[in-house]
């Protein structure tokens, strides 16, 4: 869909451009990691990187690939820039979160660099919208550190498999208690809340789980609080790979399928709840 | 003073709900008045509600299938009530598959609107509820203050888009900005805009066209009006309008019109400083 308003100065030079025909494909993959309001973008030929990440315990990625735009360009090597992500996703759904089948929001979406306001031009149904976002400082964020040599278990399960375990979880409890293990009783989730301990197990030969690569049994334990806004991802998800590193560390990615089939990804990083009873070294 | 009137037919009914819920989401308080062949909901310019006010007018003998009226005096045959639109709306919604729907002014603690209700039954003997919503009659001296606003001569008058769209964006638009801009030509484009610290966000219309009865004007006339008042406009109509135009008179009001057949919805938004 040709956008009718080109962007003005269109002889400028933008160090990222990129134009989308479903804006949806983005903001439902930016409402999965919106829990905190600023979100850091990094835009590389590879396609662009969204960042959110709260109390330095938890970052939350969403990559959106290059080639789920039908243009996607960076002058530079990497791009880099900060944005309030309320503000963003408003204006990516501002003809409607939820469009009507057989229209779509088209988008095209420019940065002249640094200081410059990110600028989205959206259109749907001859219906024109300019937004410029004013972009902030980029900040420092975490790094994780997390390799795959370092992966100490791994499980690939069918989100729908997960979905019902977080709807069941006593949220009452303050940590979600995650056991991974060659051996019984293999992947276990437990909580210890107000009206008691639950456990919840998952046998390896289960339909849901895909692939079960544990090789040491590992008990660590998660704040809640912090998990909790990961199932905004995982409600949007397919398949979800579970898994821990020798530190403890945590990592979900979740596998989303748009309406168009692409597969896009998200991923949670969490550190494991410190036990405060130990002693500070 | 005597009033009392029958709907029978149902989409009449429905109709005449829509309005009065419209009425509720826009106004806690409004009048109404009667007179022998038209009803008003008034909502008068007042400052606690934000110097909004709202005007709908309908045809009696398009909803009702008996309406008596007898007004304070024979000169002046007409009968103005302040009551809660709400309680009304709320009347009205028991009565969704209603056989009829009698609405009297009756005098019982205190004046009341009594709505009753015959609700169809399996047995012979139809169901009968029956509210009577509490009102107050507007005494004479005080009319003068519920006639129709006057327009002042606008500087641009221009149909809107589909209601629906508008209401996505300024629905977007108040998550942003308190107040927004809107602007419009007599070419046909209308623009909402808002600009915050963090956001400058435009929607241009384009193609809208203007009703025939205005001047040729490329400049734009534009208002600054508080978005919520927007909004409850677009979120609480119900009337579904088959033509919606705007009028704006630059920096002093925007006039909103729906028109649905006989209903008549006008809605005045006086422009910020």
């Amino acid at each position: 869909m040709p956008l009718s308003t080109q962007p003005p100065g269109s002889g400028e030079r933008y160090v990222l451009s990129a134009s989308l025909d479903n804006a949806r494909h983005l903001s439902s993959l930016l409402r999965a990691v919106h829990f905190q309001d600023h979100a850091s973008c990094f835009a590389t030929a590879n396609g662009l990187k969204v960042t959110v990440e709260d109390a330095k315990c938890l970052q939350a990625n969403a990559f959106i690939q290059a080639e789920i735009f039908q243009e996607f360009s960076v002058q530079e090597e990497s791009v880099m820039f900060r944005i309030n992500l309320a503000v963003l996703l408003d204006c990516l759904t501002i003809f409607g979160a939820s469009s009507l089948p057989g229209s779509s929001t088209a988008l095209r979406m420019c940065y002249r660099g640094y200081g410059y306001p990110l600028m989205l031009f959206l259109e749907e149904g001859g219906v024109v919208t300019v937004c410029k976002i004013n972009t902030q400082e980029p900040e420092e964020l975490l790094d994780f550190d997390f390799c795959s040599t370092n992966v100490v278990n791994k499980i690939i399960l069918q989100s729908e498999g997960l979905r019902e375990a977080f709807a069941e979880l006593d949220m009452t409890s303050e940590v979600l208690q995650i056991t991974m293990s060659p051996d019984k009783p293999y992947f276990r989730l437990s909580t210890f809340g107000n009206a008691g301990s639950a456990h919840l197990d998952y046998p390896r030969d289960s339909d849901l789980i895909e692939a079960f690569h544990c090789n040491q049994t590992q008990t660590n334990r998660y704040k809640i609080s912090l998990l909790k806004p990961s199932t905004k991802a995982l409600a949007l998800s397919c398949k979800v790979s579970i898994r821990t590193d020798t530190r403890g560390f945590l990592s979900l990615q979740y596998m989303i399928r748009n309406e168009d089939g692409q597969i896009c990804f998200v991923e949670y990083y969490c550190c494991p709840d410190e036990d405060v009873t130990e002693p500070n070294l | 003073m005597r009033f009392r009137a029958k709907i029978v037919d149902l989409a009449c009914l429905n109709h005449f709900s829509r309005v009065v819920n419209t009425m509720a989401r826009l106004a806690k308080m409004c009048t109404l008045r009667l007179a022998a062949d038209k009803l008003y909901f008034i909502l008068s310019d007042k400052v606690d509600n934000g110097g909004v006010s709202v005007w709908c007018e309908l045809c009696q003998g398009n909803f009702f299938d008996e309406f008596q009226m007898e007004g304070v005096a024979a000169e002046h045959n007409e009968i103005y009530l302040e009551l809660v639109p709400e309680n009304l709306s709320r009347a009205l919604k028991t009565a969704q598959n209603a056989k009829t729907v009698k609405i009297k002014l009756t005098n019982k603690h205190c004046p009341c609107l009594t709505v009753s209700v015959e609700l169809p039954s399996l047995s012979s003997t139809s169901r009968i509820v029956t509210h009577d919503i509490p009102v107050g009659v507007i005494p004479r001296r005080l009319w003068r203050d519920f006639r129709e606003p006057s327009v002042p001569d606008f500087d641009v008058s221009i149909y809107l888009p589909v209601l629906k769209t508008m209401k996505s964006v300024v629905e977007r638009m108040k998550n942003l900005s308190n107040c927004i801009v809107i602007e419009a030509n007599l070419s046909g484009e209308m623009n909402l805009k808002i600009e915050t610290d963090l956001v400058s966000v435009t929607t241009h219309f384009k193609d809208l066209g203007n009703p025939p009865w205005v001047k040729d004007l490329e400049n734009m006339a534009e208002a600054r009006i508080d978005i919520r008042k927007l909004l409850q406009l677009l979120a609480g109509q119900q009337v579904n309008p088959t033509k919606a135009l705007c009028n704006i008179v630059s920096r002093r009001i925007v006039h909103f019109i729906l028109l649905h057949e006989d209903v008549s919805l006008q809605y005045f938004i006086p422009a910020l400083a």
